[in-house]
């Protein structure tokens, strides 16, 4: 067999693989900053890793990213101070 | 020091569009991974959920070095790739990510004879408790008075204790660990990683498909499986138990949660019986006087 004609069944790293899965979404994420006491937590769980984080002096400042986002409400559920709601897509 | 949100690393293994159900407990199980062990790991992953999570051939929703096998010969594989990159010389951690099915039934010859031969490489159990990938069958994970598609009626036979199983092995290390407790996982998978020869770490993975919650609870249950200590966060080292902090409390029955708080949460135990929720209450005393006698 040639070189060429060998194909190996390998896959590489890509974002997306399962298409735009916000579009999954039924109920929507939304961070309430005046509330949010950037602790992190909700970065932590996110299932998706759609909660990007960034260090805010000594907290965090957390943003969502919703063209993957799937809704799954974790985040809302594990953040202390209830700053993320969960808000009906339609 | 104890690890804190800010120690941990950020690059991503666990990729945003990936194949998983909202909620799922074995793609946040992945990412302590990733934050654990980062470039070092290499997954060996058998049939299961994860594979379906990886999604379609070219792409790969996860980011670590995988290599995708038959479920009978995922021990023995890794097995192999550890001792090839040890005459290599690379410095990695071969990692089993497996199903319960994956290891306490189907795999299990495999995992039992790496274990014994104390193969240098981990085993993680993934345990939602079920056969989820292929629709919610029973495993020998399943708990007593859980609704499966094949367990009409709640299953009747107690779930087999994997972590002594493997402790009864004399490897060197066991470890339990749950998808709540992220802090707990990661610090037992650094020392895991740290020891050589055969290691076995547990992750407690409450599924919301399979065990009919909401996505949004899947942390909420499992923590609760600890609060109300059906779950034990424990290590197994020389044959000795030590009950882990998140468990510690919880050596006192009387300050564990009564068990109908974690039953009611999910409607996999809609219809247990009476007397099938005293024949669990029974088994979690028994088990908990065991690892107390074990750790004495
Ligand atoms: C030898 C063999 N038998 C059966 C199957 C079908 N199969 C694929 S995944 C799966 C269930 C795996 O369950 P588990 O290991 O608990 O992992 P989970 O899907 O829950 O993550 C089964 C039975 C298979 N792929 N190979
Ligand atoms: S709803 Fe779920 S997927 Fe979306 S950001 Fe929150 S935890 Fe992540
Ligand atoms: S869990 Fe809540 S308080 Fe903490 S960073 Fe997230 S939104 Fe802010
Ligand atoms: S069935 Fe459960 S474990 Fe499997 S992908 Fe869905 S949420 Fe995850």
């Amino acid at each position: 067999m040639k070189r060429a004609d060998l194909i190996l069944p390998l896959s590489k790293p890509k974002i997306g693989v399962q298409g735009i899965t916000g579009s999954w979404r039924i109920r929507k994420p939304v961070i309430n900053y005046g509330k949010c006491v950037g602790c992190g937590i909700c970065w932590l769980y996110c299932p998706d890793s759609t909660i990007e984080i960034e260090n805010a002096g000594s907290r965090f400042r957390v943003s969502i990213d919703y063209t993957y986002c799937k809704g799954c409400g974790i985040c809302s559920s594990v953040c202390p101070v209830k700053a993320i709601d969960m808000v009906r897509e339609v | 020091m104890p690890l804190t949100i800010r120690d941990l690393p950020r690059e991503k293994y666990v990729l945003p569009g990936h194949a998983a159900c909202p909620g799922c407990p074995e793609t946040i199980g992945l990412r302590f991974v990733g934050m654990a062990l980062g470039r070092r790991a290499i997954l060996v992953v058998p049939a299961g959920c994860t594979s379906i999570i990886q999604g379609l051939m070219p792409g790969s929703g996860l980011a670590f070095p995988i290599i995708n096998v038959a479920f009978a010969s995922a021990d023995a594989v890794a097995s192999g790739v550890a001792a090839a990159k040890e005459v290599i010389g690379e410095d990695s951690v071969v990692v089993v990510w497996a199903g319960d099915g994956a290891t306490a039934d189907i795999g299990f010859a495999t995992l039992s004879g790496a274990a014994e031969r104390n193969e240098n490489i981990i085993h993680i159990c993934v345990d939602n408790e079920a056969y989820m990938n292929t629709g919610i069958q029973r495993s020998s994970q399943t708990p007593i008075g859980a609704w499966t598609t094949t367990t009409w009626r709640g299953k009747t036979e107690p779930k087999k204790n994997m972590p002594l199983i493997m402790a009864s092995h004399g490897i060197p290390y066991v470890a339990t660990a749950s998808v709540a407790y992220p802090m707990d996982f990661i610090e037992k998978l650094r020392k895991a990683a740290s020891i050589r020869g055969f290691r076995y770490v547990h992750l407690h993975a409450p599924c919301p498909i399979g065990w009919r919650f909401d996505p949004s609870e899947t942390i909420e249950i499992a923590r609760l499986a600890i609060e109300t200590g059906i779950w034990v966060l424990m290590e197994v080292e020389g044959g000795r138990v030590t009950i882990s902090p998140p468990s510690k409390p919880y050596v006192d029955k009387s300050r564990r949660k009564p068990l109908v708080e974690y039953l009611r949460r999910q409607g996999r135990f809609r219809e247990i019986s009476d007397e099938l929720i005293r024949e669990l209450e029974r088994e979690i005393d028994e088990y908990w006087n065991l690892l107390l006698k074990l750790s004495s």
